[in-house]
């Protein structure tokens, strides 16, 4: 099967000249769910922000097939949900049910068939009952939920998640690691979290100062780098 | 707080919170202009008006106390004034002046607390506000809160730092409030981007999806009529 | 201040709306045209920052604080038009969600501190570009001021007495929180500017200096004048007898109204209002032409 997301060589260096991404090479299949490790500031978060082209660098981005351009964006964008670590930055529309609707009523659609949508992702995520409330009257774990819901909403192939389980206590992390081995899409986790990668991904990549140093199955990567407590 | 449980209450069910939010911001814009022009000796019809608004609280299954409680948040400013017009020897002027922003104060509450600020927001939008007012008054709204906690915890901060220092000047801690203020800004401004990439990110292309306007029913139309009337009613009446 | 409903008569509060419409509309569009849709969430969370701001409090003496309003910073660092729509949204959702307000004065209340406040705070900046602390702490002052007097001045017209000793005491608390609020603005603004220049944009291209300080003083005067003509009408109005318009502006402003029912409204009262609307008219008029005028000149050098 062809890769959904084929990065070659992938470069790029922020407006103060720090290089962040130096030459990145990566792939992702369907099925796959790759957490991306290393430091902070080693680049995970600005490699993923060149995903749907929120940033642009030198080299090669492809995802389903097309290559992230101008032009490509809207279909991209819809292909590859991203979920920030910061929910509140996330949900920014006055109720939960406009702010899951807001991707698909972007996509296009009707407003009764946007709204269908979110109804639909907020069941799946089963956040329905919260849909007329205001994102701030929600917990840390649902308003996590909501934005995946949020995401959900446009039918994308791709899940990238930044930091997932920050701000979430003990049983909010289990039922979102319940919730996202549920989901069938190919998901890419940024996280410092090593037992939520363990028990969620099937592969992990590991960043040091803008590259891809290291390649294999979690326990590999996080033993070679003695990247736990 | 204030917000929560307004908010709260603009959520209940009772046939004036189903009622159109156009319907009820051109009904509040009626009452407010019927008190606004009423005569500053005309008690009875003041008193008319608390008890058009009274009876609005009991049909809405509001709770009466609390809001005419929390109503009475405008009487400071107004004591102030009342009391300067009391000393200028213009007591009338003085009680007008308490009675009226009173019931102003009451007739604002009562809509905000019929009406979830979504649903009010989407009427002012179809009632004319410009698009860009609008959104940033949805921003400002949505991430008041969140700001605010932001600068609480910066204000717990600085006084967990300066406890127990007794020689801070006054111009260290203007000092150090301006610090905290300045980063304040700067996380703002960070959260803005944040919010600006997340946007993008669900195929934001510069227009914002507006959610089907709701209808203005015939229930709505005779909503409007009914407090248009009674308001003119006792205007003109009493 | 927040004037709220019940404090201004209906021809104040009626003519500013009227005037804040069209007002607030042709800012609105100008921000529209400056701000790049990536800034759309950033005015709202700006507002929201201003509102927040509110709560740290800046010791200026022993046992006398401030804060920040907000006005100059916002307009030094979103520009003019985009402050506007900002400080329009937070008056807007005061007296909407918190009753801090009226409503049916909110076109007085946008008036005084979104339009006036706003456009007096950023005409120094613009000024003064290359002396940014002097230029923020003057327009900072002014803007405070002139939101204040502006506000007196309705009040005042509509008919709100004020002992002479009160009023006095009143002008000197404005000028000393408008000196708190130029203070913090110049801490703030300075301190943000360390943090990321980029935040801090330059102004505009200066326009020529002289017309620029026309029009501050131009809007120091009216706002002055007014304020004068509110609170001691009677003087304006043997001012005017003297000179014999009395009669003729008693006439203007008496008849079309005269076939209502405005008997309630004494007469003295109508004067009054008229006298302070006037002014107000002209400031508008000024502010308008004079960003008007102002920006024409920007045009060319932009």
């Amino acid at each position: 099967m062809s890769a959904l997301i084929e990065v070659r060589g992938l470069r790029y260096r922020y407006d103060d000249g720090t290089q962040a991404l130096n030459g990145i090479d990566f792939d992702l299949r369907p099925g796959d769910c790759v957490a991306l490790l290393g430091a902070n500031g080693s680049g995970k978060t600005t490699f993923v922000l060149h995903l749907n082209g929120l940033l642009t660098g030198e080299g090669f981005v492809k995802v389903c097939g097309l290559p992230v351009t101008k032009e490509n964006l809207p279909a991209i964008r819809a292909k590859i949900g991203m979920v920030f670590q910061d929910s509140d930055e996330q949900l920014f529309m006055p109720s939960v049910l406009e702010d899951v609707a807001f991707g698909p009523a972007n996509q296009g659609l009707k407003i009764e068939e946007a709204t269908a949508r979110a109804h639909t992702a907020l069941t799946q995520v089963g956040m329905d009952w919260a849909a007329a409330k205001a994102p701030y009257h929600l917990s840390a774990g649902e308003k996590r939920r909501v934005a995946l819901a949020g995401v959900l909403a446009m039918d994308p192939e791709i899940l990238v998640l930044d930091e997932p389980t920050t701000y979430l206590d003990p049983p909010g992390q289990r039922e979102l690691l319940k919730l996202l081995k549920e989901l069938p899409q190919a998901k890419i986790l940024v996280t410092h979290d090593i037992p939520f990668a363990q028990s969620l991904a099937t592969r992990a990549v590991f960043f040091e100062k803008g590259k891809v140093v290291a390649e294999g199955s979690v326990s590999q990567v996080v033993g070679q780098f003695d990247w736990h407590l | 707080m204030h917000h929560v449980l307004v908010e709260q209450w603009s959520r209940r069910a009772s046939w004036l919170h189903r009622r159109d939010a156009r319907g009820k911001l051109l009904a509040l814009v009626a009452i407010l202009i019927a008190i606004g022009t009423t005569r500053i000796d005309a008690h009875a019809a003041l008193a008319a008006y608390a008890l058009l608004l009274i009876t609005a609280l009991l049909a809405a299954r509001l709770p009466v106390i609390s809001i005419l409680l929390r109503s009475a948040s405008v009487l400071p400013f107004t004591g102030t004034f009342a009391l300067v017009s009391w000393i200028a020897g213009d007591a009338p002027r003085a009680i007008s002046l308490l009675e009226k922003s009173y019931l102003s104060a009451l007739a604002a509450l009562l809509l905000i607390s019929t009406t979830p600020l979504p649903r009010l927001f989407a009427g002012l939008e179809s009632l004319g506000v410009p698009r860009l007012i609008n959104l940033t008054v949805q921003f400002l709204y949505r991430y008041l809160f969140v700001i605010s906690e932001q600068a609480q915890h910066m204000r717990l901060a600085s006084r967990c730092r300066s406890s127990g220092k007794n020689n801070h000047g006054t111009r260290s801690r203007f000092a150090a409030a301006t610090g905290s203020l300045a980063v304040l800004f700067a996380r703002s401004y960070g959260r803005a981007e944040g919010v600006h990439r997340a946007m993008l990110s669900r195929g934001f292309a510069g227009h914002f999806p507006l959610l089907a306007a709701p209808r203005f029913t015939l229930a709505d139309g005779g909503f409007l009529t009914a407090a248009i009337a009674s308001a003119l009613l006792v205007r003109v009446g009493l | 201040m927040h004037i709220p409903d019940g404090f201004l008569t209906p021809p104040v509060w009626a003519t500013l709306d009227i005037l804040a419409v069209p007002c607030v509309g042709i800012l609105t569009r100008r921000a529209q045209r400056a701000t790049d849709e990536s800034k759309l969430p950033l005015l709202g969370v700006l507002g929201a920052f201003v509102f927040a701001a509110q709560m740290i409090n800046f010791p200026v003496g022993p046992g006398v604080s401030g804060h920040l309003v907000g006005g100059t910073l916002l307009a030094a660092t979103l520009g003019p038009a985009p402050a506007t729509v900002v400080m329009t949204a937070i008056i807007a959702l005061q007296a909407l969600v918190f009753q801090d307000g009226g409503i049916l004065c909110l076109g007085a209340n946008v008036f005084n501190m979104a339009i006036a406040g706003v456009l007096a705070g950023y005409l120094p900046y613009r000024l003064l570009s290359k002396r940014k602390s002097l230029a923020l702490f003057s327009g900072a002052f002014l803007s405070v001021l002139v939101s204040a007097c502006l506000a007196l001045a309705e009040l005042l017209s509509s008919g709100v007495k004020m002992p002479s000793g009160i009023l006095g005491v009143s002008l000197g608390f404005f000028v000393v929180s408008a000196l708190i609020e130029g203070g913090i603005t110049v801490a703030v603004v300075k301190a943000i500017d360390r943090l990321n220049p980029a935040w801090v944009p330059a102004p505009q291209q200066s326009p020529r200096r002289q017309t620029g300080w026309i029009a501050v003083a131009a809007i120091v005067l009216a706002v002055a004048g007014i304020l004068f003509a509110s609170a001691a009408p009677d003087g304006i109005e043997k001012l005017s007898s003297d000179l014999g318009i009395a009669s003729q502006t008693k006439a203007l402003f008496s008849t079309p109204l005269a076939d209502y029912d405005f008997k309630a409204l004494p007469s003295e009262w109508l004067r009054k209002a008229a006298a302070g609307l006037c002014g107000l008219a002209l400031i508008y008029i000024a502010c308008l032409g004079l960003e008007r005028l102002l920006r024409r000149r920007a045009l060319p050098e932009a």
